[in-house]
């Protein structure tokens, strides 16, 4: 894999998507090239498209058992549309609110400053040992590591996070972090690190294995960590939603709470959360609601602590973006990558980013187009995501304005720029566009298969070229309907 | 605090030198959202689907002895109860503030303030919980709940809720559960293993 060298280059300025001052070395990702291994697994990529097919029919069934649920998705979309236009009045108004409750409030401009406030908070409390439940957000800025590179001992509490910590991989899915491994994988990393017998794969006896082992990591914890759901401008509350109990129990039994969250979770008023938690659960595994909807105003008693780390890390770009600043209504549900045929086929992994799937592929690449500018390239345009996201980015309109973006950018590999040049030439001249017709009916027609299916061209890897026709759709025109 | 403080400056500023057109926060209207005709059997239709069992009884004496048949209470030692009309506990609130106490707890019967029929979700006011690890902690949890206090949908549950004056509230839909491994829905990954909801017909409101 090759370095992206080349970033350290100036890039034109551009109003629009300025990259972030800040950003990681990090290998450019080609998505062809990085979803082969899965995709040439047939088992594998069958299995985790069956997966996830399920799933994006669990969610079928909820949505359709309401009659109201494309007024969910408009007033979900509405309210976020005036949080993201109104932030700075509603994320002021939380503040004020979270610290009358008697939450500490921080802002971390990117994900240095958020993984270093962590830090401090830890170090202020001498703890070695925090449990941690889901949050994207600290994936995106990688405090696991950070902390760990601190010191502390970090145990992810969510099963499937735990197993992927466990076998040092990451989530391949938001909600479904570890999609990716079959039963009697997690079966050898748990015989490995947890004892439990060898060769077992039975989920009902290593998820046992797993409550018992983290039962005891609950109780020796010393700082709870979480994400958040949802954050409420006008109480200064958060809520934070979770099947297994593991935010809760991680945050019931020490004395300090510290959660994490996007400046884009914000809600204007309690009572919208109506809406979100009708449609979140329904959208994401196909529940009703998640087993536990906690919410938190102010820490638990006033002995304990709440701490909330406000961030930005490149939202306030992606906010400046007309064309993209929908992206930010994302209430992290999975539904797009659940449903994306590219996704299901290719793996989560693939994506090499916190986030994969359609609304992956429009974030990833505002944090760094050169890094990322194959992902609006892993998408087939079918608008599948667009149609069943909860609060209506519209996903696939954003990968295509993408193209254009990095068209723009000539981030594009030289191949493809000379292809769509000459594809231009030969649109824009129609005598030109006839003989090429015919020069390539007939030579379809003639050619050995071994010229057209050949290492060169990667189009025919798993494809049969059509039959050529008969003659061109401009002759038939004038045979049945000209003159 | 400097850095922090300066942070927000900095992240206000790039919000507020880039304004943005939105439009007005929207109500949702009462009359498009989902209503049933009968909430109570639709609350325990979804309950049983998202894995809880619903007992409708009489009193709340009713609740001890339908607790009685099931082998997980019978055999149980440490029982915290918060609703003694219902249940005596064996292990009192009163004297530990440890949450590290409840460690071996077995059951937690607990007093809810209304269910949502839509999803069998329970309302659980933080002010009710002595610690609110009790609701995470035990192996078994028991939700007693009054049969009128019923809402139709999330909407209706969240106006109801308001204000509700606690540091916390949550809504409990079914036991703790995962299907972390390839999708098998697991019962009880950290939280309790089985929820018991008594809907009670003759109880005064909490």
């Amino acid at each position: 894999m090759k370095l992206a060298i080349s970033r350290c280059r100036t890039l034109p300025p551009d109003k629009a998507l300025p990259l972030l001052a800040n950003f990681q070395m990090l290998p450019i990702v080609e998505h062809p090239t990085a979803a082969k291994e899965f995709v040439t697994n047939p088992d594998r990529s069958r299995w985790h498209d069956r997966a996830l097919w399920f799933v994006r029919s669990k969610r079928d069934l909820q949505a359709s058992s309401l009659p109201e649920w494309e007024y969910l998705r408009e007033t979900a979309s509405q309210i976020k549309t005036h949080t993201i236009a109104n932030l700075s009045h509603y994320l002021e108004e939380f503040e004020r609110n979270a610290i009358a409750a008697g939450a500490i409030v921080h802002w971390a401009e990117d994900a240095e400053q958020h993984n270093q406030i962590v830090l401090e908070i830890l170090q202020k409390h001498r703890t070695k040992r925090i449990v941690k439940s889901k949050s994207m957000l600290t994936e995106e800025c990688g405090l696991n590591h950070y902390l760990e590179d601190n010191g502390i001992d970090v145990v992810d509490t969510d099963l499937g996070e735990r197993i992927v910590q466990l076998r040092k991989e990451t989530p391949s899915h938001i909600v479904l972090p570890a999609i990716h491994i079959k039963k009697e994988e997690v079966g050898e990393t748990f015989h490995e690190h947890l004892g439990t017998e060898e060769g077992a794969s039975d989920p009902k006896y290593l998820t046992e294995a797993a409550r018992n082992h983290l039962r005891d990591k609950f109780l020796a914890g010393q700082i709870g960590i979480t994400g958040v759901n949802f954050a409420i401008a006008e109480t200064g509350g958060i809520v934070v939603c979770t099947n297994e109990g593991n935010a809760d129990l991680g945050t019931s039994i020490p004395k300090v709470h510290i959660a994490c969250m996007g400046i884009e979770k914000l809600v204007p008023r309690q009572r919208d959360l109506g809406v979100f938690t009708r449609l979140l659960a329904r959208s994401a595994t196909g529940q009703p609601i998640t087993s536990y909807t906690s919410h938190f105003i102010g820490p638990k008693d006033d002995n304990s602590e709440l701490h909330i780390v406000l961030v930005d890390n490149g939202r306030t770009r992606l906010r400046a973006s007309a064309t993209f600043r929908a992206a930010m209504h994302c209430i992290r549900c999975g539904a797009c990558m659940n449903t994306c045929p590219v996704y299901r086929r290719s793996g989560g992994h693939s994506y090499r980013a916190t986030v994969p799937g359609p609304i992956g592929s429009v974030l990833s690449p505002t944090r760094d187009p050169d890094s990322y500018k194959s992902l609006p390239y892993a998408c087939s345009l079918c608008g599948s995501c667009s149609d069943v996201c909860p609060v209506k980015i519209p996903l696939h309109h954003q990968l295509l304005a993408w193209r254009g973006e990095l068209v723009g950018k000539k981030l594009l590999p030289l191949g493809k720029r000379m292809a769509m040049k000459m594809a231009s030439h030969l649109f824009r001249h129609p005598r030109l566009f006839s003989t090429a017709g015919a020069i390539g009916r007939r030579s379809l027609r003639l050619l050995p298969r071994w010229a057209t299916h050949n290492r060169f061209n990667k189009w025919t890897v798993a494809r049969d070229l059509p039959k050529p026709p008969q003659e061109s759709f401009r002759n038939w025109h004038r045979r049945h309907r000209g003159s | 605090m400097s850095s922090t403080s300066s942070a927000k400056r900095a992240i206000l500023d790039r919000i507020k030198t880039q304004p943005v057109q939105g439009p007005p926060l929207p109500d949702v209207d009462p009359n498009v959202v989902i209503k049933f005709d009968d909430p109570i059997a639709k609350f325990q239709e979804m309950l049983g689907a998202v894995g809880g069992q619903a007992h409708m009884v009489q009193t709340l004496g009713d609740v001890h002895s339908t607790l009685q048949t099931l082998e997980e209470f019978a055999d149980a030692k440490q029982i915290v109860s918060l609703v003694p009309d219902a249940v005596q506990g064996t292990v009192s609130t009163e004297a530990a503030s440890d949450p590290l106490a409840y460690s071996n707890l077995d059951w937690s019967i607990v007093a809810g303030e209304f269910m949502v029929a839509e999803n069998g979700a329970i309302w659980v006011n933080g002010n009710t919980l002595p610690h609110r690890v009790l609701l995470f902690i035990a192996q078994y949890l028991a939700i007693v709940v009054p049969r009128k206090q019923i809402v139709a949908n999330m909407h209706q549950a969240y106006e109801r809720i308001e204000d509700f004056g606690a540091r916390f509230g949550i809504f409990v839909s079914g036991p703790s559960k995962t299907a972390d491994i390839e999708q098998s829905l697991v019962l009880g990954a950290h939280g309790c293993r089985k929820l018991q909801v008594f809907i009670v017909d003759d109880m005064p409101s909490a």
